[in-house]
């Protein structure tokens, strides 16, 4: 009689067990609106201009958004969501641009031009601080003296005879 | 003495080297071009009446080829009339016309002559089936793969487009936004099979 009890616990516990299993399987969590920004802002709108999806009010939008939230609960990679958002709609979906052909001036100018705009602040701040320098010098040690100044003789000169 | 022969006592000037300064104005120039190249091309529309198109594939929804075919290409339809159509399910004005189109196809398809290719301008494939189904689409139609056909076409592509397309691929009419009725898609078809 014992033994039947157990048997049926048992079996009960095992049911228990399996459709536990089942409803977490079942019960995958949907990715948060966070999650799933989290990729959309790494996109822009493929019918809007410069849009980030992850801010695009329009349907399409959104209707792109639930495709990453459904690919996301399907267990896909960042990566892989945008491969496929590249392949369907082209590389302009994506916010950095790849690294091929004329997209690289977009990775090589900006720098370039701050290190130029450095280089030129540089030269100008050095032919700056050489100036002052200069005329400082000139001012307090160059300076012909009243003593050694022709002109100065010759008006003394000149106020002499008159005398 | 006077003054202009007195020697200077300013610091001599030194001057940005030479090769920088050529490389500056080349690297401007260069910067310029390509700007202005890139607001030309975008600006200037890529196939004029009259034009002809350049080949492409159209990959096929599944239950929506040709002739039990899952991709087309375009030069393998010469000789026929080539209706593209640009749509998306998103795009209320392509929900408008599709009635028409259908309408349209259905008059045109067994005669073999005209082909309709619906092209699915950047669209997620689950609503897109779902707008198929809605509105009985049975010519062929799919996606429009990494945007490589509408930049044939239209780079500042809007939705819906229709692009005629006669028996020697050469573009012959352009409608932009939805056709009003299947008589307006006729009016643009019947003329190219009658040979005008």
């Amino acid at each position: 009689m014992v033994s039947k009890r157990l048997i049926w616990f048992a079996v009960l516990v095992l049911g228990v067990c399996l459709s536990g299993a089942r409803t977490v399987h079942a019960q995958q969590p949907t990715p948060s609106d966070d999650e799933v920004n989290a990729i959309a802002r790494q996109l822009f709108c493929p019918v809007c201009q410069n849009t980030p999806l992850d801010v695009c009010p329009t349907q399409a939008c959104q209707q792109w958004r639930d495709l990453i939230r459904q690919m996301l609960a399907d267990g896909k990679s960042a990566d892989y969501i945008k491969q496929y958002f590249v392949v369907h709609y082209g590389a302009r979906v994506l916010a950095e641009p790849p690294r091929t052909g004329f997209n690289w001036l977009i990775y090589i100018v900006p720098p370039a031009a701050f290190l130029l705009g450095l280089y030129l602040l540089f030269r100008a701040y050095q032919a700056w601080k050489r100036m002052p320098k200069e005329s400082v010098g000139d001012a307090a040690g160059e300076l012909p003296s009243a003593a050694n100044d022709p002109y100065v003789a010759r008006v003394e000169e000149e106020l002499r005879k008159r005398r | 003495m006077t003054p202009a022969s007195e020697p200077s006592t300013a610091p001599a000037r030194r001057s940005i080297p030479l090769w920088i300064q050529i490389l500056i104005w080349l690297g401007l120039i260069g910067l310029l071009a390509v700007l202005l190249l890139g607001i030309l091309r975008s600006e200037h529309p890529i196939l004029r009446v009259g034009s002809k198109v350049r080949d492409f594939t159209l990959s096929f929804y599944d239950g929506y080829g040709y002739q039990g075919a899952g991709q087309v290409h375009l030069a393998d339809l010469r000789g026929k009339v080539i209706l593209v159509n640009f749509w998306a399910s998103w795009c209320q004005p392509c929900a408008d016309e599709a009635a028409d189109l259908e309408t349209a196809w259905r008059a045109y398809q067994p005669g073999g002559r005209v082909v309709f290719l619906g092209v699915d301008y950047v669209d997620t494939e689950p609503e897109a089936r779902a707008y198929l189904q809605k509105y009985t689409v049975s010519y062929p139609t799919g996606p429009d793969l990494g945007t490589l056909i509408s930049q044939i076409f239209n780079r500042n592509l809007g939705v819906p487009e229709t692009y005629v397309i006669d028996q020697q691929g050469v573009l012959r009419s352009i409608q932009i936004g939805p056709f009003a009725s299947a008589a307006d898609i006729q009016a643009v078809v019947d003329p190219l099979l009658a040979g005008k």
